[in-house]
């Protein structure tokens, strides 16, 4: 097959000049021009035409009704009034301020479609660039200006005034510094108890309690297969006075102090290494923020003893140390060394010995 | 035609005032003052060409202005903060609970407000549409090569306009501070802290210090209100400025060439079918907004970081990301007492900035690949560019293959199928999958191309069929009608590619050849490949032979033609009324 040259113009059918900058197409058929404009029946028919006018009238008159409607909707439903399972007064609003906007959206296009011109028109492009005499007077200009600034022939004046402006990003950067405090000050000088990435409120002899309702665990009261989502007794009682923690000092306490219990036949652990006595009669308890992007982890398979993270579907296997049997997390969740106090509750030996939650850079 | 009975509505001419009208006096009252006449005396009655296709933006437009109106309303009764309130409002299951003053004002805004759930679903459904109507333009103006010079730049804006719409959309749902929201700023955080080096300190303040702290919302709250909304309204504004300067692309057609835009003025059609296209849009998320429940944060509840639902994911647009984060095998390197998380860095801060940029520099890459420097206001079927087109569907498969993996345990419940092998499937897929896609989007365009010159050739199948004196069938072609033959090749030549490699000279088009760098031997192979293959509009030699051949046909079927079943009642050469068709 052969291929012309496409710079060639080959303008069968035009009547415009060729213009040598736009492209041309070798056009195996005249350009048959703009096609006949066809009468619509509302140009021909004054009954269609009428038709058309009470037919966009008619929209607009239901929009007005819907909007009267929505009105009166506002000051007659109550809220708790319901269709079905839907509440009344959102579906009732919803559909009228619908149908008032939709009678005005369908009523004007009705109108451009029906009772407007519908000539196409033609319109002259034009190149996007400026004409030759434009660019030239402009870079002119450009240069002009910039001779008699003196900007090229002045490279002190111009690099001082580089550097000064340069140097002014930096406090628009630094000065976003007390955005918040870093890891380090937050070690050195905590605003709550545990504070920083390598801490947790979780300390030697510290009850593991059930979430929500704060009641130690018993180790005899767990079955083999249960699995326990539970917290450190700080939450209910570290505050001042041994009130309950509050708001932020809450929420930071939770986002890392958050465990799960599990007991499972003893012989079906495999301790870790240096962890053999972290266990107490097969109940085992581990950090419940995922070590992918610290999600809390809640699905709990118990013949496999697999622990499965919602978000991303990171699997840890609890019988051995909870290494990742699956998913994107590439370390096992961090676990809590336990011990039972004098009245057999379940306590912590010791704050857990890595930090929990997702990884960062200094985290080693 | 008779048209005495025209309707005044149609004239030839301009219609010329017969005295000072009222429009033209306040007209005259605002140039006085403005000056203005100048410049509207070309954009009033600015033609746009009509395609269904260049609604796509103009949904994405309407549904941005929705945002806003819906957002206004919102931020009446939102309030910001972080600070710990105990519920006591009309909502009894999360009476007595303690929650933060975002998530119970809220619900103040879904239960107590009238109109206030109506508008927080409406500005989500808009949210939805925004971003979806956002996509599917990016398609339709990559599909068509609407965005070669001079609108490079405008696809650029409309690249980052899809951006930062994703992002507003994330800040946006995170501020009611329930618990799905926060599971998702939870696992940003992550995100977060895996970045090398800065990762802990971006986090701490960000968050004001520990997570989840009490800042995050109320500055989540200025970006979403304050900061995004206005670099969008900049880049939009700027976008339709370089469209109306652009002047709208077009498909090829009768009257239809590079130099002219053929359509209806600005004022009236125009205005009214885009102003009349403003209330549809409106509209529609109000019937949305009045019969889905989106977001329904109330049962949810409150975020507790030591909380979380099954099946949590992110809203859809989140969802490709998320996806590449699931799949993403969970590698981690501990160096020198440093920790690189390669399982969450790669996927979630690499690859979609990556993937950004590459969209963004499409044009570019369009323009060094074919060494095109005119300009383009004619768009291309997308059969007519194969191998651009089976690039966005792979972009596209790829995309879907991760979005896929975004739900892939939802797609384990509902098969019933095990979600370690849908994770493994989709880790092969996301790479095999696109290089099927792109092979046989290609090898589709190529035959729809060769389909284009059989029509062209041997005209169009009329659906008849003959039977001749042997016995033989066969199906009875007939010529295109002019203006459609016209249409299907008014499109260019694939330059052939005659140019070495090395620089020497021009190929047989005139296109120089590729430069002498050392990306020059990589530029011609990729030139070859972007061409290779591709089926070329019919030479006059060809099309003359093929209708010589129709004519021959012709006269062997002559003695059909003028009867009912001749095939031209369907191109409209005689009616098909008052003739006997088929016996009946």
């Amino acid at each position: 097959m052969s291929t012309p040259p496409i710079d060639q113009a080959h303008d069968a059918g035009h009547d415009e000049p060729v213009d040598e900058n736009l492209p041309a197409r070798d056009d195996l058929f005249a350009n048959p021009g703009l096609e006949e404009h066809h009468w619509r029946p509302t140009d021909v028919d004054p009954k269609a035409e009428k038709r058309a006018e009470r037919q966009v009238a008619a929209l607009f008159a239901l929009s007005a009704l819907c909007t009267i409607g929505l009105l009166v909707a506002y000051v007659t439903i109550d809220s708790d009034d319901t269709v079905g399972d839907l509440g009344a007064q959102n579906l009732a609003f919803g559909l009228l301020l619908a149908g008032a906007l939709l009678g005005i959206g369908i009523g004007i296009i009705q109108w451009a479609r029906k009772l407007m011109a519908d000539v196409e028109m033609v319109e002259y492009r034009h190149s996007a660039a400026s004409s030759e005499e434009d660019r030239a007077a402009t870079v002119q200009a450009l240069a002009d200006g910039l001779e008699e600034s003196g900007i090229g022939r002045r490279p002190l004046v111009r690099n001082s005034l580089l550097g000064a402006v340069g140097l002014l990003g930096l406090p628009a950067i630094v000065f976003l510094r007390d955005l918040g405090p870093t890891n380090a000050q937050v070690v050195k000088n905590p605003p709550f108890i545990g504070s920083g990435l390598e801490h947790t409120v979780w300390k030697k002899g510290m009850r593991v309690v059930r979430d929500v309702v704060g009641t130690p665990i018993k180790a005899s009261d767990l079955q083999i297969g249960d699995l326990v989502n539970a917290e450190p007794e700080a939450l209910f009682n570290g505050g001042e006075d041994g009130e309950p923690l509050e708001g932020v000092a809450l929420q930071v306490a939770k986002s890392k102090g958050a465990v799960v219990v599990v007991r499972m036949q003893p012989d079906e652990i495999t301790p870790g290494k240096g962890r053999e006595n972290w266990t107490v009669d097969g109940i085992i308890c581990y950090s419940k923020i995922c070590t992918h992007v610290g999600c809390p982890i809640s699905l709990y398979e118990r013949t496999t003893h697999h622990l499965l993270c919602p978000c991303h579907q990171s699997t840890f296997d609890l019988a051995d140390s909870a290494r990742v049997v699956f998913g994107p997390a590439a370390r096992p969740l961090p676990q809590l060394a336990l011990e039972v106090d004098s009245e057999g509750y379940l306590t912590a030996q010791a704050d857990f010995d890595e930090p929990v939650g997702p990884s960062y850079w200094e985290r080693g | 035609m008779d048209t005495s009975k025209v309707a005044n509505s149609n004239t030839t001419t301009a219609a010329t005032a017969k005295k000072p009208s009222r429009a033209a006096a306040a007209a005259t009252w605002a140039d006085e003052r403005l000056g203005l006449a100048g410049m509207a005396k070309k954009n009033l009655r600015k033609v746009f060409p009509d395609h269904w296709s260049f609604m796509l933006g103009e949904i994405a437009l309407w549904s941005f202005v929705v945002l806003l109106l819906t957002g206004v309303f919102l931020t009446l009764w939102f309030t910001p903060s972080m600070g710990e309130v105990q519920y006591n409002g009309t909502y009894e299951q999360l009476r007595g609970i303690h929650m933060s003053e975002a998530f119970a004002s809220t619900l103040r805004i879904s239960f107590d407000v009238r109109g206030g759930l109506l508008m927080r679903q409406m500005h989500h459904w808009a949210a939805m549409l925004f971003v979806a109507s956002m996509m599917v333009h990016l398609l339709r103006v990559f599909f068509t090569g609407a965005y070669r010079k001079p609108r490079e730049l405008n696809w650029v804006i409309g690249s980052l306009l899809l951006l930062l719409g994703t992002l507003e959309g994330f800040t946006g749902y995170s501020l009611p501070d329930d618990l799905l929201s926060g599971t998702g700023i939870r696992a940003a955080d992550g995100f977060i802290k895996a970045s090398p080096v800065v990762g802990s300190y971006m986090s701490f303040f960000l968050f004001g210090g520990e997570f989840p702290g009490e800042s995050i919302i109320p500055r989540l709250y200025t970006i979403h209100v304050l900061l995004i909304p206005g670099l969008l309204l900049a880049l939009i504004a700027a976008h339709m400025l370089l469209l109306v300067y652009h002047k709208h692309t077009q498909w090829p057609g009768p009257g239809r060439t590079e130099k002219n835009v053929v359509g209806y003025p600005m004022l009236p059609v125009y205005a009214a079918k885009a102003g009349g296209f403003f209330f549809i849009v409106f509209g529609v998320t109000a019937f949305l907004g009045g019969l889905l429940s989106i977001n329904p944060v109330w049962k949810y509840g409150p975020y507790d970081p030591s909380k979380v639902t099954a099946g949590s994911q992110p809203d859809w647009y989140m969802g490709w990301p998320d996806g590449a984060l699931r799949i993403m095998p969970g590698i981690e390197t501990h160096l020198w007492g440093y920790t690189i998380s390669w399982n969450v860095m790669l996927p979630i801060l690499v690859l979609p900035i990556a993937a950004f940029a590459f969209v963004m520099m499409l044009p570019f890459i369009d323009a060094w690949i074919t060494g095109d420097k005119r300009e383009h206001h004619l768009l291309e079927r997308p059969r007519n560019a194969p191998t651009r087109t089976a690039l966005m569907v792979a972009l596209m498969t790829m995309y879907g293959l991760f979005w896929i993996a975004g739900g892939n345990d939802i797609i384990a419940i509902k098969l019933h199928s095990s979600i370690n092998a849908i994770t493994y499937f989709l880790r092969g897929a996301v790479f095999i999958g696109p290089v099927i896609a792109f092979i046989i989007t290609r090898r589709w365009c190529i035959s729809l191309q060769r389909k284009d010159n059989d029509t062209l050739l041997h005209g169009y199948e009329t659906g008849i069929i003959m039977r001749s004196a042997e016995g033989g069938y066969s199906e009875r072609h007939l010529p295109l009608p002019g203006t459609r033959a016209y249409t299907l090749t008014a499109r260019e030549r694939d330059p052939a590619l005659n140019g070495g490699p090395n620089g020497h000279g021009t190929d047989a088009n005139g296109v120089p050849a590729p430069g002498t760098g050392r990306l020059a031997g990589f530029q011609h192979r990729v030139r070859t490949l972007w061409w290779a293959d591709n089926v070329q509009k019919p030479t006059v030699a060809e099309l003359e032979e093929g209708h010589h051949h129709a004519e021959h046909e012709h006269e062997l079927q002559e003695s059909t033609d003028g009867h009912a079943a001749d095939g031209h009642q369907f191109d409209g050469h005689h009616l098909v009324e008052d003739e006997t068709l088929r016996g009946h």
